[in-house]
């Protein structure tokens, strides 16, 4: 629905009474943010000292190092996550009762869990023997199953979503169920699916935070020396936070780009939630 | 098996400060949430930027990171929740409620407002154009419109979506454990280190209360969503 249906073209009066309000708005703002200048100068937290960190060299590849483990975290939790997806999403669309019952049952399980959780456990199996890669490691494998889950609802959902017709006719042809999904469906399925794909790489990475329970290194995890030793928390904090929002910011824009150039208007794909029933249609 | 036997007291107490925790970040995200998308959708350009501006940062931002402000940032600058000391003695344990509990419920309320937020402007998006257009008609002004005619049929068509961010607002109430919240994952990170002979058994007892409470909100989502469906 238009938003703009909902509240007329003003007249006059209205004219006037919304501009009070965006007075009121704007000076409520900037009191707020006049508020928050204020309380970090007086505690002289715009100090140079404290800012200093971030154009030492030394400090700023220390903290790029950061964002590249995260990175990679990401990374690898994502390829773990497309080919647990894949599997999972492929059997819960099978036509074997047998195939279909497990997939239903794992996917169901890993996305009503926690992935803090997982991952605690996977620090207290692995993670704890072996010192720094270890972590990492922990890390990937909780991301990658978690995800692995939500990923195949969304490939379920998106091999559900293309036009009946094209499964029908490769029917029609002759082929069999394994060939029609391989052959006919997945390669259309994957321009539907690739918004979707990339919206979970966003979630993936700002999971990685959460690694700093677990000792993870990562973005999160060092922003702790430095505001230790400089006692600079609020501007470690601000500065973690804005490279977390870039990042973040720069792969949801590749999403929307790709939904525009590759899927057009089609609709967004509808991926189900944890516990909803699921139709027995099968592709 | 023993662990779990021992330590049933310990198990029970955090997952009340987990459901604790989810009902207080509820509520509050559903209020804010439902503010935001009134100023997201609102006549005044200057309150849809402003909402529009704060739903993007926060989304971007993990959890953790919000998490981690209020509990180790904002001390430094005089935000503090010490004014918070509500314990409630129970037979098995006391359910403590200070302040990184109140903490984690305000930063959590933040983070998850905004996904309430996407999810009531999506339910918006759904109503159909018609019962605007028909409120303007007649004579209805934006906020009496948002009241009796849109919001309460967006909140009808946003009912999945929004569902979906309070069953993630339970998972994510576990992040608290890094802000020192007596929790679930935190009693479970405490029983992993003190019983690693139990590690399968414990997993198997805290995952599978958790999978028990999602289902537990995915089944009532699921009788409202019966409910109130339009055919």
């Amino acid at each position: 629905m238009s938003t703009s249906v909902l509240f007329d073209a003003p007249g006059p009066r209205t004219v006037r009474r919304h501009r009070v309000y965006s007075v009121l708005t704007v000076v409520v703002l900037a009191a707020a943010l006049a508020l928050v200048v204020v309380r970090l100068n007086s505690r002289d937290q715009f100090a140079a000292d404290k800012w200093e960190v971030f154009v030492t060299p030394s400090y700023v590849e220390f903290i790029l190092n950061g964002l590249v483990d995260t990175l990679q975290m990401a990374a690898g939790g994502i390829v773990g996550a497309m080919v647990l997806g894949l599997v999972l999403g492929i059997g819960k669309i099978s036509d074997h009762r047998w195939i279909r019952t497990p997939c239903w049952a794992v996917v169901e399980f890993f996305r009503a869990v926690p992935v803090l959780m997982l991952m605690i456990f996977f620090f207290s199996i692995y993670g704890i023997y072996n010192g720094t890669s270890g972590p990492f490691w922990c890390v990937v494998w909780a991301l990658s199953l978690y995800n692995g889950a939500v990923l195949a609802e969304v490939f379920r959902a998106g091999l559900l979503a293309v036009p009946k017709g094209q499964s029908e006719a490769a029917y029609a042809i002759g082929m069999r169920k394994s060939q029609v999904v391989w052959i006919v469906l997945l390669p259309q399925a994957v321009k539907i699916m690739i918004p979707a794909i990339i919206s979970q790489c966003v979630v993936t990475l700002k999971d990685t935070s959460l690694g700093y329970a677990i000792a993870a290194p990562g973005l999160t995890a060092v922003a702790r020396p430095i505001y230790l030793e400089f006692q600079n928390h609020i501007p470690v904090y601000l500065v973690i936070a804005a490279l977390y929002i870039v990042v973040n910011l720069v792969l949801t824009a590749l999403a929307t780009w790709v939904q525009k150039r590759f899927v057009g208007e089609r609709k967004q794909l509808q991926v189900s939630m944890v516990g909803e029933a699921q139709s027995e249609r099968a592709a | 098996m023993d662990a779990i036997a021992d330590n049933y007291q310990l198990i029970a107490i955090s997952f009340a400060t987990t459901i604790l925790l989810f009902v207080f970040s509820s509520i509050g995200s559903l209020l804010l949430g439902t503010l935001l998308v009134a100023m997201r959708v609102g006549p005044i350009s200057v309150m849809r930027r402003t909402a529009a501006l704060y739903v993007t940062l926060v989304r971007n931002t993990p959890l953790l990171l919000i998490l981690l402000f209020f509990s180790i940032a904002a001390p430094k600058i005089g935000i503090n929740f010490q004014f918070v000391r509500i314990v409630i003695p129970t037979g098995w344990g006391d359910i403590r409620m200070t302040n990184a509990f109140a903490g984690a419920v305000v930063g959590l309320t933040l983070y998850t407002a905004t996904f309430v937020c996407e999810a009531l402007r999506s339910g918006v998006n759904a109503v159909p154009i018609g019962q605007a257009e028909a409120a303007r008609a007649i004579g209805l002004p934006f906020g009496g419109a948002m009241r009796h005619v849109v919001l309460p049929q967006a909140i009808r068509a946003g009912l999945p979506p929004l569902v979906s961010t309070q069953i993630a607002l339970l998972k994510n109430t576990t992040v608290a454990l890094s802000v020192l919240v007596l929790e679930a994952a935190y009693a479970l990170k405490q029983l992993l280190d003190a019983n690693p002979g139990d590690r399968w058994w414990l997993l198997a007892v805290f995952a599978g209360i958790f999978v028990v409470l999602v289902e537990v909100l995915s089944l009532v989502s699921n009788r409202f969503e019966r409910r109130w469906r339009i055919a």
